[in-house]
């Protein structure tokens, strides 16, 4: 297609470089430096989507992070991403992009049936209309909302891109590049401060790209050009295009999202598609701007409705007429600006002011150019319903509620200019005290709470004079406070048109007999009437008005619909804006992807992954690998074509048998020394510490203040005062934190310390009756029989030149040894065990056949210690100390630790001896009663037998002491199962522990 | 994310620190007879509390050391940090 609306002579875009296309499946060019929304427009293209609720027609409203219709589903690199404002986004080779909200397509809408009954779609439509009957919502309306709203489609496979997050500090930050921007990070970066400049677009400069000021001897553009040139080489500052200052957090932490690849065909090797920063500042500047607001009139929606700043960067940014016969609608002098540039194109524009008789220069400037200029005119209605094609305006009387000699105009744009609004989204995001400021009727910074200050035209101020003189001087006065440094920079003379007061003029009353649409928040189709429905309804707070009519919550937060909103709410009620208050600004400012947000906390790097020394050992060996927190444990060893349950159940039988080797490096391990190591044990586990002899291991239970078991371990005594704790895998950071907690702040006099070694041992449980058959072998100088090593003992030795240490403990309930050597040679004792263990018929054993094991034989675990159970649910009450004082001991008096029925770990068998009972079953008397079934326990643990080649688990249940030998039921609903069982000791396998010392 | 002046170590991001409740909390002495009362006082009540709040943190990807924040817990304003033993 041919460019029929753009410009030879005026732009900033590559016209070298011709860009290829796709909208709707058709072909388009424009050029490098476009974005979608330019080029489109300079093919003509106008119709862009549907809107929200009444799927009219939407064409392009702004010209960046403002545009609350023009949004599309994208297509780039065989990705597709949803609600990607064609404003912002950058053309590149073989961009595809789609309308949203259509269908069957944008020209032949279905959905746009809603426009013609919109009558029955007021505020607060979806809660009136869709609550009853309540089985309707699931079925029917749910499905209805969901296909015939939203806009994108999310894409649902793996983002193959990669996301970053960087961290950085500096003395200043300065959010937006604009003349403000620019003038208060050369004053600071002049005067030695570090500084970061952000600029959301592309192109720095701001609107100095687009305005007719001179500041010292160059245009506002050169000025600016040359500004960043000399930036760009100060090693003290960081400047970033593309880069979105989003959010501003406690403690002077702003992020920003960087757009690194998001203009480019695809991203290029090494490089991330967006990189989030968290950026420390000592100081901010919020030099963000401000933007345009509309007026509102009938049918302000249609495509050619567009704000007149806009109309103007496309014309001087991308040499982009949005229409050949422009009508200009302004309450104030910016429209003649935008009217002088079209004048100057030659396009002959028609301005209304809604003013009766401003005197100014650009006003003048456009009375000498023989604009045709209408005061004391409004537009009263947009005509044309994918375009428009003229307007329906007149005069309006000076208490602007009359209206009078009414026509039609023909135009094939209306560009509105309703004043400013100062973007202070980051000023209030840091808890700023915003405050109203009538001369320009919106919300500015007020008393900072943070070290930010807000200057320009996000502070209010228009003229670029005092813009420059104040942004030089917070520049210099905030780096001077930091650097100590004294370089001042002078202030450039400025040359600029002096604008008039605006007319706070901005919604124009309906005609006799004429009920057009006057649309607020373009977005979500809100119009003045669903406003004032709202309040007829009695919404008074503007947080209730805005839920209820979804005012501003959009995806594009409101920018261009909150104040119009607050102030029809003012004007309705009586009430000046101030007392309405504003509603809150939330970040982010401008949606950030999901990717940029996680980063590279993608996968398996979402959290570290630890490895044990022997993990390529248990790899080569066919291992099946299970996450255990952030471990990665070998679950069995397949064997052929072994499913888990035939491998954990050989290597299990294998360890009653004979000998089997399991990896235990994962447990926690913490070493503590000190002359008060005993006494910290002492009051640390339930259990008596104090007379544990050297060369002697003990098990211990600890607890919360609350009296819940917290975690349980062997510590061994290696010398007189040097402690050696095991943990759990799970609780070995927090056992850590907690050992720390009482040593440093409720018992500091103790002289004892402690410090994490679980990377520094590496582990091997030998378990099984041939354990000590090959620890002899293992060790042939070291005495390991029944008295030379008792259970419960330990003992040092020399593996092969390797120190050592050697417990005598058991987890399996066999006779079993542990054997811990420094991490490095964690892998040689595991191949020595393996080849000198073959003879015993040694097999490795992973946490399967490790959780069979202990099972059977009644040894709580973690699943028992949940964190709701105490020593006495666990039968463990023999190791609760009643001589001394331990942590969470006076909490185990409670009434409900202590009632006769309290509950109590049990064993549990399938009376079929067949059935597995699946773990979190209930345990119920009665299988057939009526719900709710009272609940008597649950089953905490469930194993296969390999003692008794049946079933068995572990259970939670209430009374548990006097339960052994009922009958109940084991309910798992989830499983849909109803197992008849009894109920037996805990202990399953050797109940008098006969193996383990033998 | 707060910016949190460690005793020992200095400004770090929040991130490398771990919370550690109310630091006006007293554990009973051990060994002593207290009421029901003053156990459950204890181990289950705090005040939740707007403005002034002492508490702990542990830099538990730093020097691992426990210390006492002065912090408002409405603005997240720090007022002071200390070291455990110190106090305000
Ligand atoms: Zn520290």
């Amino acid at each position: 297609m041919s460019q029929n609306f753009r410009l030879k002579n005026i732009g900033l875009i590559n016209r070298d470089k011709k860009i290829s296309f796709k909208f709707n499946g058709k072909s388009y060019f424009g050029y490098e430096g476009d974005t979608i929304a330019s080029a489109l427009l300079a093919n003509g293209v106008h119709l862009i989507g549907r809107s929200f609720k009444y799927h009219r027609p939407r064409g392009f409203f702004g010209s960046g992070v403002d545009e609350p219709y023009a949004i599309v589903q994208l297509y780039r690199n065989g990705e597709s991403v949803a609600n990607i404002k064609t404003t912002e986004q950058e053309l590149f080779e073989g961009l595809e992009a789609t309308s949203v909200n259509c269908w069957p397509n944008v020209n032949f809408d279905i959905g746009a049936i809603n426009n013609f009954l919109k009558i029955f779609l007021p505020a607060g439509f979806y809660y009136k209309t869709f609550m009853w009957p309540k089985s309707f919502w699931h079925k029917v309306y749910e499905p209805f909302i969901r296909k015939a709203a939203g806009f994108g489609v999310a894409s649902t496979k793996h983002d193959k891109e990669r996301y970053e997050h960087k961290y950085e500090y500096c003395d200043l930050l300065v959010a937006g590049s604009g003349p403000s921007g620019l003038a208060s990070t050369y004053a600071a970066a002049k005067n030695g401060a570090r500084v970061i400049l952000a600029e959301d677009k592309p192109r720095f400069g701001g609107t100095l790209l687009t305005s007719e000021v001179n500041i010292g001897n160059q245009t506002g553009k050169e000025w600016a050009e040359s500004i960043i040139a000399e930036l760009k080489e100060m090693p003290n500052v960081i400047i970033k295009n593309r880069s979105q200052v989003f959010g501003y957090y406690d403690h002077n932490m702003l992020v920003m999202s960087e757009r690194i690849s998001d203009h480019l065909p695809k991203t290029k090797k090494y490089s991330p598609k967006e990189r989030l920063w968290y950026i420390r500042a000592k100081e901010v500047i919020i030099s963000s701007g401000s933007i345009e607001r509309p007026l509102i009139f009938g049918n302000n929606d249609t495509p050619g409705v567009i704000l007149s700043s806009a109309a103007k960067e496309y014309l001087k940014v991308y040499g982009v007429l949005v229409g050949k016969k422009p009508l200009i609608f302004t309450n104030n002098d910016s429209g003649y600006e935008t009217a002088v540039e079209f004048k100057k194109n030659g396009v002959d524009p028609v301005i209304l002011d809604t003013r009766k008789n401003p005197k100014s220069e650009i006003i003048n400037e456009a009375k000498n150019l023989d604009i045709d200029i209408k005061f004391s005119y409004v537009v009263v209605a947009a005509k044309g319903y994918k375009k428009v094609r003229s307007a329906e305006i007149a005069k309006i009387s000076e208490d602007k509620k009359e209206l009078s000699i009414i026509e039609n105009i023909n135009c094939d744009c209306i560009c509105v200019s309703g004043f400013w609004t100062p973007t202070i989204h980051l000023a209030s995001q840091s808890g700023n005290k915003t405050k109203f400021n009538k001369d320009i009727d919106a919300f500015v910074p007020g008393q900072s709470k943070q070290e930010e200050t807000t200057v320009g035209s996000a502070n209010g101020i228009f003229t670029l004079e005092e813009t420059l003189k104040n942004s030089f001087d917070m520049g210099y006065e905030l780096s001077k406070k930091i650097t100590k440094n004294d370089n001042k920079i002078s202030v450039p003379s400025v040359v600029e048109k002096k604008s008039t007061e605006h007319d706070k003029f901005w919604c124009v009353p309906l005609p006799k007999g004429k009920n057009y649409k006057r649309f607020l928040d373009f977005q979500n189709d809100v119009a003045v009437s669903d406003v004032e429905i709202a309040l007829k309804e009695g919404y008074r707070s503007i947080e209730h008005v805005k839920r209820y009519t979804t005012l501003g919550m959009a995806t594009d937060q409101g920018k261009t619909s909150n104040l119009n909103g607050l102030q029809l709410v003012s004007n309705i009620e009586n009430k000046i804006v101030p007392e309405i208050g504003h509603t809150t600004f939330r970040p982010p400012y401008t949606p950030v992807t999901i990717g940029a947000i996680v980063g590279r906390e993608v996968g398996k790097h979402s959290k570290p992954t630890r490895k044990s020394p022997i993990h390529k050992w248990h790899n080569e060996s066919n291992a099946v690998f299970v996450d255990a927190g952030v471990w990665v444990r070998p679950r069995y060893y397949k064997q052929g074509n072994e499913t888990l349950f035939e491998g954990s159940k050989r290597e299990a039988t294998n360890v009653r048998k004979n000998v089997g080797v399991c990896d235990v490096t994962t447990l926690g391990k913490i070493d503590i020394k000190g002359p008060d190591a005993a006494e910290l044990l002492n009051r640390v586990y339930t259990n008596a510490w104090l007379k544990l002899p050297v060369g002697k291991a003990r098990y211990g239970v600890m607890l919360r203040e609350d009296g819940i078991v917290m975690d349980d371990g062997t510590t061994t005594r290696i010398s007189e005062n040097h402690y050696h704790m095991t943990t759990t895998t799970a609780q070995a950071a927090n056992v850590l934190s907690h050992l720390e907690y009482y040593i440093q702040v409720v018992w500091p006099e103790l002289n004892v310390n402690v410090v994490s070694t679980t990377e520094q041992w590496a582990g091997a449980a030998i378990a099984g009756p041939n354990s000590r058959k090959l620890l002899q072998k293992l060790f042939p100088n070291l005495d390991v029989s029944n008295e030379g090593l008792p259970f419960m003992g330990y003992t040092e030795g020399n593996l092969f030149g390797i120190f050592a240490r050697i417990f005598r403990i058991s987890f399996s309930g066999e006779l079993a040894y542990e054997v811990n050597v420094g991490s490095d040679n964690g892998n040689f004792m595991w191949k020595k065990i393996i080849e000198i263990g073959k003879e015993f018929e040694i097999q490795p054993y992973g946490t399967e056949a490790l959780s069979t094991l202990r099972i059977e034989m009644g040894h709580v675990a973690g699943s028992e210690l949940d964190g709701r159970t105490i020593p006495y649910d666990n039968s463990l009450e023999g190791l609760v100390s009643k001589k001394k004082d331990f942590i969470g001991k006076r909490s185990l008096n409670r009434k409900a630790f202590t009632v006769e029925d309290r509950q109590k770990v049990v064993g549990v068998v399938p009376i079929d001896k067949k059935t597995s009972i699946p773990e979190g079953s209930h345990l119920v008397k009665d299988a057939n009663a009526k719900l709710p079934n009272p609940k008597l326990g649950y089953i905490s643990a469930s194993c296969w037998s390999v003692e008794h080649d049946n079933p068995f688990s572990l259970a939670i249940l209430r009374d548990g002491k006097n339960m052994i030998g009922q009958k109940l039921f084991a309910l798992s609903p989830l499983k849909n199962k109803s197992i008849a069982v009894e109920i037996v000791s805990s202990h399953y396998v050797d109940p008098k522990g006969e193996r383990v010392r033998s | 994310m707060l910016h949190i002046k460690c005793p020992h170590c200095g400004m770090r991001s929040q991130n490398e620190f771990a919370y550690g409740g109310d630091a006006s909390v007293k554990r009973p002495e051990l060994n002593k007879e207290i009421s029901d009362l003053e156990w459950d006082n204890f181990v289950y009540l705090r005040k939740s509390l707007r403005g002034k709040h002492l508490e702990l943190w542990q830099h538990i990807s730093g020097c691992r050391q426990w210390f006492k924040v002065q912090r408002d817990t409405a603005t997240h304003e720090i007022f002071k940090t200390l070291k455990a033993n110190e106090d305000i």
